[in-house]
């Protein structure tokens, strides 16, 4: 069984009025293949978590730890902790032009699994996800997220998580910006991952939609940089119907 | 009579109102234009030319030292052999200097180019006649490093279609200048690829003339070579007249490409595309960039974009790059430019190695990606597989920096 554990994470960044902390000792233990929500109101930190995660250079480390299995991830390079297995789904995923997304996928996937995937399984493998994504077969030759829609982008990205089978995904806000369609296609591609793979799954999420699609075990509430309350599903219909305020006046107070 | 000095370079002069109403950020603003770069003095004969002191804006990047010779002292103009393969769709002759094409496309505006054209008897003559769009190849890679000067006319007869690729490497202390001639209606791509030794040195204008309905693509690959300096001057000269310049550059350490495009829309409804793109890595890598763009008193309907872009992989490089447009009429369909000279850009390599891509490869992923947009215009299959490869070599060779 493997264990995404993040034990009292600290973290700042850079801002033009000095050093501003983020998180403020985060504690969250994911187990394979469950669903972790994680909600909260802007500027909670909550994608500050993801990218600290995933090792993003703009975000300072300034305490506690990330343990893929047992193993650190802290101090390994961006590129180490997704071949160890972890994912980041991006709120707004980078062009890069002159790259099309099939050399994309293959490069990524070769890096991933340590040899270049055998040619005529990689593209039935790809194609298989594209249609299930309802990814027409051109994008394989388009430049990565250059003039793609929104929610192109956002299928883009799980179609990654797909081909490429990380132990636990960070979706950063997927949902954000997709129609309730694009919105399902995506869900029922996370889904696939977590029953193929046994997927672990950390949520991030403005809105109680997602999780309709994609079922939560735990919603954890995010405020002021750390986990202010956490709680099964019915914890986030609440959240839907409540708003963040008494959190947010509990958090003022301190 | 010595050509006017031009120490500043020549600002935007906007006559009419289509265009920016801000200042730009090449400083020219403060400067008046000297003069419309349609005046600039043209001459065949080297003495016409002042002696060149680096002060010039023609000569003021460049690593003179190393190439003034070139405009100062003789050359040696006889003709070098080279090869070449036959296509069905071309001829390839020497002329005589007294041919009526020598001269049809342009003339010498400054002293190395002059020097060159003094110093031949003969001109290299590629006549494209065919119709299917064949592909020439001229292989000159036999110039022993003593000082030299050419010749060459590339002419598309009118209707005609082709691809001729000057493919250059070896040793080379050259100055030279290529004639273009586009008849009426004629579809012409001309690259030329410089992948010299470390230590040549190679000076060339080219001149265009692009008749009516005719389109010329124009591309400059410059990879390998002490000092690369090629100006292509495209003259629009007839109506419906298109040009689509491209370049593609990678300096490495100590090497120094310049390219000075000049497109001159003399005629109605004419067209041009200017995109050039370079990469600078190692120490004393410099690439500059001058794009002119002209757009006449008769040249109505002109559609018009130039850009350039650099992409800087290390510390201790220099990229020039000043874009200048001239507008002398108030009827255009557009006119633009961009100029933008950059470092990796970080979040591209975040994404790429939050996919699991070791950094490495992720840099190297992003200039392939960056330099690809130039090489997949060139249309050639094999040239195109082929410098793909060399960028590739060239990225793997300074990956250790």
């Amino acid at each position: 069984m493997s264990v995404l554990k993040i034990e009292d994470l600290r973290v700042s960044v850079e801002t033009e009025q000095g050093t501003k902390q983020i998180l403020r000792g985060v504690d969250l233990t994911i187990g394979e293949g469950e669903t972790h929500a994680i909600m909260g109101p802007n500027g909670s930190g909550k994608s500050t978590l993801a990218y600290a995660i995933a090792g993003h250079p703009k975000y300072h480390v300034e305490g506690g730890s990330v343990t893929l299995d047992g193993v650190e991830m802290l101090d390994k390079t961006v590129d180490e902790r997704a071949r160890a297995g972890l994912f980041l789904a991006m709120q707004y995923p980078v062009e890069i032009p002159g790259v099309s997304v099939s050399n994309f996928l293959r490069t990524a996937k070769t890096a991933i699994d340590g040899e270049a995937p055998a040619i005529r399984g990689w593209i039935k493998d790809l194609d298989a996800s594209m249609q299930a994504l309802r990814m027409d077969k051109s994008f394989r030759e388009r430049n990565v997220n250059e003039g793609f829609s929104g929610g192109e982008k956002k299928r883009n990205e799980i179609l990654q998580l797909e081909l490429l089978k990380p132990k636990f995904a960070v979706l950063d806000e997927t949902d954000s910006g997709l129609d309730v369609d694009a919105l399902k296609i995506v869900s029922e591609g996370v889904n696939r991952a977590k029953q193929n793979t046994g997927l672990g799954v950390l949520l991030i999420t403005h809105y109680n939609r997602i999780l309709r699609y994609v079922k939560p075990d735990f919603v954890h509430v995010f405020v002021a940089g750390k986990v202010a309350e956490q709680g099964g599903p019915e914890l986030a219909v609440r959240l839907e119907n409540e708003g963040y305020d008494r959190f947010l006046e509990t958090a003022n107070v301190e | 009579m010595a050509a006017p000095e031009i120490t500043a370079p020549l600002t935007e002069k906007v006559a009419a109102v289509q265009h920016g109403l801000q200042a730009h950020s090449d400083g020219g603003s403060a400067f008046v234009p000297v003069q419309t770069r349609s005046e600039r003095f043209t001459s065949t004969s080297p003495d016409d030319f002042a002696e060149v002191t680096g002060l010039e804006f023609e000569w003021k990047f460049a690593p003179l030292a190393k190439l003034k010779h070139l405009t100062a002292e003789s050359v040696d103009g006889s003709p070098v052999a080279f090869s070449y393969t036959e296509s069905g769709g071309a001829t390839v002759d020497w002329i005589d200097r007294t041919n009526a094409l020598v001269g049809s496309a342009g003339a010498p505006e400054e002293r190395a180019s002059a020097n060159a054209w003094a110093s031949v008897e003969k001109a290299l003559h590629i006549k494209v006649t065919g119709e299917d769009g064949a592909e020439t190849v001229v292989r000159r890679d036999r110039f022993d490093g003593s000082p030299r000067g050419a010749h060459i006319v590339i002419e598309a007869v009118p209707n005609s279609k082709g691809t001729v690729i000057l493919e250059q490497s070896g040793d080379a202390n050259l100055t030279e200048n290529v004639e273009i001639v586009v008849g009426a209606n004629a579809q012409l791509t001309v690259v030329t690829v410089q992948e010299w030794n470390d230590s040549a040195i190679h000076l060339s204008s080219h001149f265009a003339r692009v008749g009516r309905d005719a389109s010329l693509k124009h591309v400059i690959v410059s990879l390998g070579g002490s000092v690369v300096r090629i100006n292509p001057s495209i003259h629009l000269v007839e109506q419906g007249a298109s040009i689509d310049s491209f370049g593609l550059y990678f300096a490495d350490a100590g090497q120094y490409f310049e390219q000075r495009p000049y497109i001159d829309h003399v005629a109605a409804n004419t067209r041009s595309r200017v995109n050039y793109k370079g990469a600078l890595q190692g120490e004393g890598a410099h690439t500059v960039w001058v794009g002119d763009v002209l757009i006449g008193p008769h040249a109505d309907g002109t559609d018009s974009y130039e850009q350039n872009r650099n992409l800087v992989l290390s510390e201790g490089t220099r990229a020039d790059s000043i874009p200048n447009l001239e507008i002398e009429t108030g009827n255009i369909m557009g006119a633009g430019h961009a100029s933008s000279t950059g470092r990796f850009d970080d979040e591209q390599l975040f994404y790429l190695q939050s996919r699991g891509i070791s950094e490495e490869e992720a840099r190297r992923l992003v200039v392939r990606g960056f330099l690809a947009e130039i090489i997949q215009q060139i249309g050639s299959e094999s040239l195109e597989a082929r410098l793909s490869e060399a960028i590739e070599a060239e990225l793997v060779a300074s990956q250790a920096v």
